[in-house]
């Protein structure tokens, strides 16, 4: 089941002669419950092509499709709701909010969503207990280690029961213990809840152990023959 | 995202960086906390006017005088028939003040409307005794002849009565060594007159009541009756052919008409060369002016809010810059446009209440205590007049209209926030 469907996708920044072709006509097919990782050299657009995957961006050519709907009839409150509920992100600079707790930086969605108090608490709490996280909940966010701070951005992601989470980098500001630890967390939520997962890497065996990866290099995709001929 | 939920992160996001949301609020303060002061001064000066002017009755009459000639040109020509003053009372500096005459009197009493005319005889005593304690200057008010007074004891002056009577005013008693206002109502003081030919008498004439001072009439009143009797012994003496003039008579016109009616007689009047004056009218001069005063202290405080509301739109830039990300990650999580701009909106608003409730709160306490401390000193001799007078009507507006201002000052910051766009707050470092 087609989750997302890519199909000569361009993004280019800025105008005139500083103008950025960064997606050159990328085209991907993402099935529901797989895990996907996109990989490539620094500046080669895999940002580029997860933001506009997860509809933070509006494409320039090309199509993108969510499901059965095509990306530009997504508009407003659909977009919201969609960004909302369907998508979970994980960064790599985590993006908590410094002075909130960590309790309210982990419901964050649900308020968006406009869920009462009580339930927040309740989700937020099951949330963080599955990333062992719960004693932590009053603390402020500043207060949490660097893997702390992860593992809380992905139960961010994860409380509102999101059908894909976006990661760019999400072990990428941790040490390789932390680092695996974090990865555990994401893979068991794609084995055991179904959750897709779309990965930015550039660590190879994190990509090694998605079921997939997507190669890109200066804004196209490349395939393993054209790695291997480089080789 | 729910209203509740935007308040309450409007308010904690608020108290976030307490020192600049502080400092901004001290600005808001000072602007409502003058607002409200000034506001309170001219609610309670009109407050008592208006007391005052209802206090005063007299509501069917005018004052008339001879229009003044400030606008003309160089002096009138001579006429030998027009009528001089013969007291020393002069009208406004540079301007001439001309006399009623007889003739004048017939004229006004012929306009449509009055009923009659009386002329305010201006007399002039040389002193006031009571019992021995020694004579004293005697200030008269010609108009407390005409109008009722605030009564600190005792009855108004009988019109034109069958017995000499004077109305005292309150600062006259200690003096006069004269004690309470209830005990010295009914006695009897002496007025010393002198005649045109230099001979000094004295009148016997029964106190009838005691006035607040008040901030429109100072001076004694007496009644009609005591009027003529100094006159008789001023004009004793008088060359027959001297020209006698007025310079105000009272036309009495019938109140039931309507303020148009009274309109329409100073409208006649004003076509024949004389000016008319409803007593209201001569209090609203005096309300004008104060209206003046605290219209040009209302117009620094608005000043005042404005630069504030300029420190609203600075402290929320700052503060959308500063959120730039956690603004985008909002975004990127869903919210809308028009929540992010309510958020930020909220915030403003939230300065601009803070800033005025605590300011007009402030200006009430202070407000309140220094009237209070005002009317039992420098004001004592003006009871009833409470100098600031906080009406929650306005009080209430005065807030409203500062959030308004926080709120105008917060759009620009607010749609700056809400046109994010969420990968340019992701990407920024
Ligand atoms: N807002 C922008 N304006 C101009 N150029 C941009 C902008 N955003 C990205 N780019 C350019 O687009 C290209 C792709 O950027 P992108 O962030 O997708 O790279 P990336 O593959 O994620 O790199 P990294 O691994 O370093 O994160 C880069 O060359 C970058 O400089
Ligand atoms: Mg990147």
């Amino acid at each position: 089941m087609k989750i997302l469907e890519a199909r000569g996708i361009t993004k280019s920044y800025g105008h005139g002669p500083s103008r950025f072709d960064a997606l050159k006509g990328v085209s991907l097919t993402i099935n529901e419950a797989e895990s996907l990782a996109i990989v490539g050299k620094s500046g080669s657009g895999k940002s580029t092509l997860m933001h506009l995957l997860a509809l933070l961006d509006t494409i320039d050519g090309g199509t993108l499709r969510v499901g059965n709907i095509d990306s530009a009839d997504i508009k407003g409150k659909d977009l919201n709701r969609m960004r909302n509920r369907d998508f979970g992100f994980v960064f790599q600079q985590f993006f908590l909010t410094p002075n909130a707790s960590v309790l309210d930086n982990v419901v964050l969605p649900l308020v968006i969503a406009g869920v009462p108090p009580g339930e927040r608490k309740k989700r937020g709490m099951a949330a963080l207990e599955q990333l062992e996280l719960a004693d932590k909940a009053k603390n402020k966010a500043t207060d949490l280690s660097g893997g702390q701070k992860q593992r809380a951005a992905i139960a961010r992601a994860l409380v509102n029961d999101p059908k894909v989470i976006f990661a760019d980098e999400p072990t990428g500001n941790l040490d390789t213990a932390t680092g695996a630890v974090v990865e555990d967390i994401l893979f068991r939520l794609n084995k055991e809840r179904g959750i897709t997962l779309i990965i930015v890497t550039h660590d190879r065996d994190l990509a090694s152990r998605c079921d997939r990866q997507f190669h890109v290099r200066d804004g196209l995709h490349s395939t393993a023959d054209d790695l291997a001929a480089r080789a | 995202m729910k209203f509740t939920d935007i308040l309450t992160s409007a308010i904690s996001n608020t108290f976030r960086s307490k020192l600049r949301t502080t400092l901004t609020i001290v600005a808001v303060f000072i602007g409502a906390f003058t607002l409200t002061l000034t506001s309170a001064v001219g609610t309670g000066v009109s407050r008592y006017i208006n007391t005052q002017v209802a206090a005063m009755g007299a509501t069917d009459v005018i004052i008339v005088s001879k229009a003044d000639d400030a606008g003309a040109e160089g002096p009138a020509k001579y006429d030998p028939a027009a009528a001089k003053a013969s007291s020393s009372m002069a009208g406004p500096p540079g301007s001439s003040m001309g006399m009623l005459a007889h003739s004048d009197l017939d004229e006004i009493a012929a306009t449509s409307g009055v009923l009659h005319v009386e002329p305010v005889v201006l007399v002039a005593p040389d002193y006031i005794e009571f019992a021995d304690q020694g004579k004293y200057e005697l200030a008269l008010n010609p108009n407390l002849g005409i109008t009722q007074v605030d009564l600190a004891g005792g009855a108004q002056l009988d019109n034109p009565g069958n017995e000499p009577q004077i109305l005292l005013p309150s600062t006259y008693l200690e003096t006069l060594g004269m004690g309470s206002p209830d005990d010295i109502v009914g006695s009897t003081v002496g007025i010393g007159v002198t005649s045109h030919a230099g001979a000094q008498s004295s009148i016997q004439a029964t106190v009838v009541g005691v006035q607040h001072e008040t901030l429109l009439s100072g001076g004694s009143g007496i009644n009609q009756n005591l009027t003529d009797k100094i006159k008789a012994i001023q004009d004793t003496g008088k060359p027959s052919n001297a020209v006698e003039g007025f310079i105000v008579a009272t036309a009495y016109f019938d109140e039931a008409l309507g303020t148009e009616h009274a309109q329409g007689i100073k409208d006649s009047l004003a076509a024949q060369g004389y000016t008319g004056q409803t007593i209201q009218d001569q209090l609203g001069t005096f309300q004008s002016v104060i209206n003046g005063i605290v219209g040009v202290l209302n117009a620094f405080a608005v000043i005042a809010l404005i630069a504030a509301g300029f420190g609203i739109i600075n402290t929320l830039l700052m503060s959308v810059q500063e959120r730039t990300r956690e603004i985008g990650l909002m975004k990127a999580m869903g919210m809308g446009g028009g929540k992010v701009y309510a958020l930020f909106s909220l915030e403003a608003i939230f300065i601009g209440f803070l800033g005025s409730a605590i300011g007009a709160l402030a200006a009430i306490g202070l407000g309140s205590l220094l009237s209070n401390v005002l009317a039992d000193t420098v004001l004592s001799d003006l009871p009833g007049l409470h100098i600031m007078q906080f009406d929650p009507g306005s009080v209430a507006l005065i807030i409203a209209v500062v959030m308004l201002i926080a709120f105008l000052a917060g759009t620009l910051p607010a749609r700056r926030a809400a046109r994010q766009n969420p990968i340019d707050a992701l990407r920024y470092e």
